[in-house]
């Protein structure tokens, strides 16, 4: 496990090294730092002329031929002068940043590995010593030495090593729950071995990205402290002190403020970038590829007991509502480049109808539901298709009028109830705002509204929930408050995204009921997205079901329990615990559905389905219509009558 | 909310203890003292120990921790060997100096670095990039230099403001205002570059959560949900950036007020500094420590405002 350990962290090294190094920009920045330094140290053979050397016949020159960055006051060589500087100011900043590490690295990993008390006493100490004035402390520590610099940039170092050691500690604390550090610790490894061979490497990019930070920091230090004049003493020169020259000097020649200024700023940029270059590459090594999902679910949890009561069967009237045609999405990956999430799906919605929109994680519903409203994430785009709303495409509005249509007509309620609330206001303040949005009401008129849309979503003491933060209210409270918001603005079309996943089994009940009665009240159509085929058998009429981009299977809920005819229908279906026969494992779709970027060429569930064959993966599979109102997008529909072929 | 400013105060309140114990171990242990700063190169050994009994450097560290303690308790900082002059007084006059400045730089930097900061988060692509770039910028700059580039352009070669100097509010808040400009946009480039950034990432958090789609598909109107909701929230981080650069502003006026020659503490603790005159530094690292306290009991204040969690713990 320990030499398992070992490999796995010499691999990210190696590849973390490599993503910084694969930088120009990067190489660059390096370069000039090796630069600088080599100038410092080989200044005496370098430098054209003795720094110290006054020639008064040519003070205050300006760059020239003999002298590239001209002369000061005395007519010294500024070239010289900011060779041999580097080396003063450099040599105090090294001090400073050495003294960091030394002190900040072993607090940091000493609070953070140990915990408990350690942390809370170096937390206090740290918190502490970032509120003491430190250029003023610094000064005394000046003063007190007697003008000795390394003394003020060991002081600065250790005031500098709180944020050090903050940072460390972060970085060990989430290093140290991970699975190899306690198989190391386990097998009996000594506390100082784990941390030097497993938890050093890992938060050794935190500590490389602060430090060239606070070499930024000891720079506009040490430099300050020169130009204030206790840095190096005339006539030694430093890059703080050629700025104090050059400010004795400001009305004459304003030039000689450039070299020193340049090379202090420049330092310090080059060292700030490196810092950002390298948090880039240590963020872009955590960052996985693909799409990230929310939470994890699995296929057709098990979240209903056994027995379904389908909702009575209501055909579909003409003149729908809602028709979405032939629709298209794609959204931004990390590189920018457009990845298709939601390709050609049509749906349709009659008013008063509630359709359910079924599928496992990750294969477009909700983005569809998105889309609908005009909601998509940023660099999500419709590239194809139609959204029609009562005759209007919804494509093709702007974004203004696209706005007077979300929840005046179209309302959406999210699957995550107290995340949908704004955390700074109360309720009365949101779901007022909303109310205003709707209707012109006097402030005493928005109250009363407020309190009958709360009573009308079954809320107890609804005044008493006005004054409420979402943070004081319980899931199935936020869910409600979420719904009457949603219900303010009278709307025809309620969007509901996993409406009851984020709640208890007890609460998901009341909340369907409630979805149920007031929709017999207000007449609203419903599209109910969800995973679950419990919620979906007990509110929806009709279904469809999504799998990766596509409708695969659409028909009357009732006809989808008793005939599924499409093998991922019947596979959800299957793993669905009511279905399920005791004393036998319930069953799962092998594989996971596959990320967008990766659909396959043909059906996109060939490469977990039971009957694909060759011919599944050659092209593209239309929707047939095997029984009037039943859709399926699937080759082998006509298998599907007999279930015992699917069983083989 | 109470408690909970108690509890951040009673966290910090040591630091007043704390700071200036901290301040007489180092002068302590260090070689030299105010006697033989006073006298200069030629004394007496007898001489010597008379000044150092005089100003009372021969007593142990605790004695002289503890009688100071019971001065400053009551107001009373001490005078300083060198001017003779009361440490209370020289701060009182000068403390306005300064306050000027850091409030006026605070204001400023976090007026504009937020609105930047917001501008960016919306308007993303090419503006995003200003505000990285500034934020590089003012991060590398120096903001002494920046204040003689300053000089330079607009008092030297301009003479629109003054070079130098301070003129007191209730004189002329006509000349107050103009002798801060130069000063405050020296002392800001920093900040307002740190507040900018760290804006413009708090609302690009704040803009991607899951109320602000909620809020949209209500039909709330981009302006309320950029700067009533998301700002209100993206406050919370800020706040506690803008409490912190307000503790750095506290050491960027050391160097500031040197550059423009301003009669506030920065110069003093650089003249302080200059003369070894150790009671006049340490009313000022008081005075700071005191600043800092408040300027974290602000920022606790701010932060509980804006944050219903910690103000209704």
């Amino acid at each position: 496990m320990t030499a398992a350990a070992e490999t796995v962290d010499t691999v990210k090294r190696g590849r973390f090294l490599r993503s910084i190094v694969g930088r120009p920009l990067t190489i660059a920045i390096l370069l000039y730092v090796v630069v600088v330094c080599l100038v410092a140290v080989f200044a005496p053979l370098l430098a054209p002329y003795d720094p110290t050397a006054p020639d008064l016949r040519n003070t205050m020159s300006g760059p020239s031929a003999a002298h590239w960055l001209g002369t000061d006051s005395l007519g010294r060589d500024l070239l010289s002068r900011l060779m041999f500087g580097a080396r003063y100011t450099l040599l105090g900043s090294l001090q400073a940043v050495l003294t960091v590490l030394v002190v900040g690295v072993p607090i940091g990993l000493f609070a953070g590995y140990v915990g408990g008390w350690a942390d809370r006493v170096t937390s206090w100490v740290i918190d502490i010593l970032l509120a003491i004035p430190g250029l003023v402390m610094l000064l005394i520590v000046h003063t007190a030495f007697g003008g000795n610099q390394t003394a003020a940039m060991i002081t600065l170092g250790i005031l500098g090593a709180p944020g050090m050691a903050r940072v460390v500690r972060g970085a060990t604390l989430s290093v140290r729950n991970e699975l190899y550090i306690s198989a190391a610790r386990v097998s009996g490894l000594t506390t100082g071995h784990v941390i030097v061979h497993h938890v050093l490497p890992r938060v050794i990019g935190p500590i490389i990205v602060r430090l060239s930070l606070f070499v930024g920091v000891a720079l506009l230090v040490e430099t300050g402290l020169g130009y204030l004049g206790f840095g190096a003493q005339p006539p030694t020169p430093s890059w703080g002190n050629m700025v104090g020259d050059a400010s004795t000097a400001v009305a004459l020649q304003p030039w000689m403020l450039v070299p020193s200024g340049a090379a202090i700023a420049v330092t310090i940029l080059a060292f700030g970038l490196l810092g950002d270059s390298i948090r880039d590459a240590t963020t872009e090594r955590v960052r996985r590829p693909g799409r990230v999902a929310r939470r994890p679910r699995t296929t057709g949890a098990a979240t209903r007991g056994a027995g379904f009561t389908v909702a009575g069967p209501a055909e579909p009237a003409a003149g729908s509502l809602l028709r979405v045609s032939d629709l298209t999405v794609t959204v931004g990956d990390e590189e920018g480049n457009a990845v298709k999430v939601v390709e050609e799906v049509s749906l349709r919605i009659e008013p008063g109808e509630t359709v359910g929109l079924v599928g496992e994680s990750g294969c477009g519903k909700s983005i569809t539901g998105k889309a609908i409203l005009g909601l998509l994430p940023q660099g999500g785009e419709v590239t194809g298709g139609s959204v029609v709303f009562d005759g209007t495409d919804l494509t093709k509005l702007t974004a203004k009028q696209m706005r007077g249509m979300r929840g005046a007509e179209i309302a959406l309620i999210s699957q995550e109830p107290i995340a949908s609330l704004d955390p700074v206001f109360t309720v009365g303040a949101q779901i007022g705002e909303v109310i205003r949005r709707h209707e012109k009401l006097s402030a005493k008129a928005v109250t009363a509204r407020a309190i009958d849309l709360l009573t009308a979503v079954n809320l107890r003491d609804p005044e008493q929930v006005l004054k409420r933060y979402p943070h004081q209210l319980s899931g199935g409270m936020a869910q409600r408050v979420a719904i009457a918001m949603a219900l303010a603005g009278r709307p025809r079309l309620l969007i509901a995204d996993e409406p009851t996943t984020a709640l208890d089994v007890t609460v998901q009940a009341d909340i369907l009921a409630l979805l149920r009665t007031l929709q017999r009240d207000t007449g609203m159509a419903i599209l109910l997205i969800s995973h679950d085929w419990g919620v979906i058998a007990d509110l929806c009429q009709r279904a469809y079901v999504m799998y990766a981009g596509h409708v695969v299977e659409t028909a009357r809920t009732l006809q989808l329990f008793d005939q599924p005819r499409h093998p991922y229908s019947l596979g959800l279906l299957e793993c669905t615990p009511g279905r399920g026969e005791p004393g036998n494992l319930l069953p799962a779709i092998r594989g996971t559905v596959p990320d967008p970027k990766h659909w396959p060429h043909g059906c996109h569930f060939a490469p977990r389905c039971r009957l694909a064959t060759q011919e599944c993966a050659t092209g593209p599979v239309p929707l047939f219509e095997p029984v009037s109102g039943h859709l399926s997008r699937c080759l082998h529909h006509d298998l599907m009558t007999r279930e015992e072929n699917v069983h083989a | 909310m109470a408690r909970f400013v108690l509890r951040r105060l009673a966290l910090s309140l040591p630091l007043l203890f704390i700071v200036p114990f901290l301040t007489f171990v180092m002068v302590a242990l260090a070689p030299g003292d105010a006697a033989r700063t006073i006298l200069g190169e030629d004394f007496t050994p007898a001489a010597y120990e008379a000044l150092r009994h005089e100003l009372g450097l021969d007593r142990p560290l605790l004695v002289r921790y503890g009688s100071w303690l019971a001065d400053a308790l009551q107001g009373d900082l001490g005078k300083s060997p060198i001017t003779g002059l009361g440490v209370t007084d020289e701060i009182a006059s000068r403390v306005w100096v300064t306050v000027s400045l850091v409030v006026a730089t605070t204001l400023v930097a976090a007026l504009i670095g937020i609105g930047l900061g917001v501008l960016s988060s919306i308007r993303q692509n090419r503006l995003a990039r200003l505000v990285d770039v500034v934020s590089l910028v003012g991060f590398s700059l120096p903001s002494f230099w920046v204040g003689l580039v300053l000089v330079a352009l607009f008092s030297v070669a301009l003479g629109i403001f003054p070079a130098t100097g301070y003129v007191p509010l209730d004189v002329s808040p006509n000349q107050w205002a103009l002798a801060l400009v130069l000063p405050v946009a020296a002392l800001s480039f920093h900040a307002l570059a740190a507040i900018a950034k760290q804006t413009r990432d708090a609302m690009l958090d704040v803009l991607s959560r899951d109320y602000i789609t909620s809020l949209r598909a209500h039909g709330i109107s981009e302006r309320s949900i950029v700067l009533k909701h998301a700002l209100r929230n993206a406050a919370i981080p800020v706040s506690t950036v803008v409490g912190l650069l307000f503790i750095g502003l506290l050491d960027g006026t050391v160097l500031v007020e040197s550059v423009f020659a301003m009669p506030g503490l920065g110069g003093l603790v650089v003249d302080a500094t200059f003369a070894h005159d150790m009671p006049v530094l340490q009313g000022v690292v008081v005075t700071f420590t005191l600043a800092v306290i408040v300027i974290n009991l602000i920022v606790d204040i701010a932060y509980g405002w804006f944050n219903p969690k910690a103000r209704l713990q």
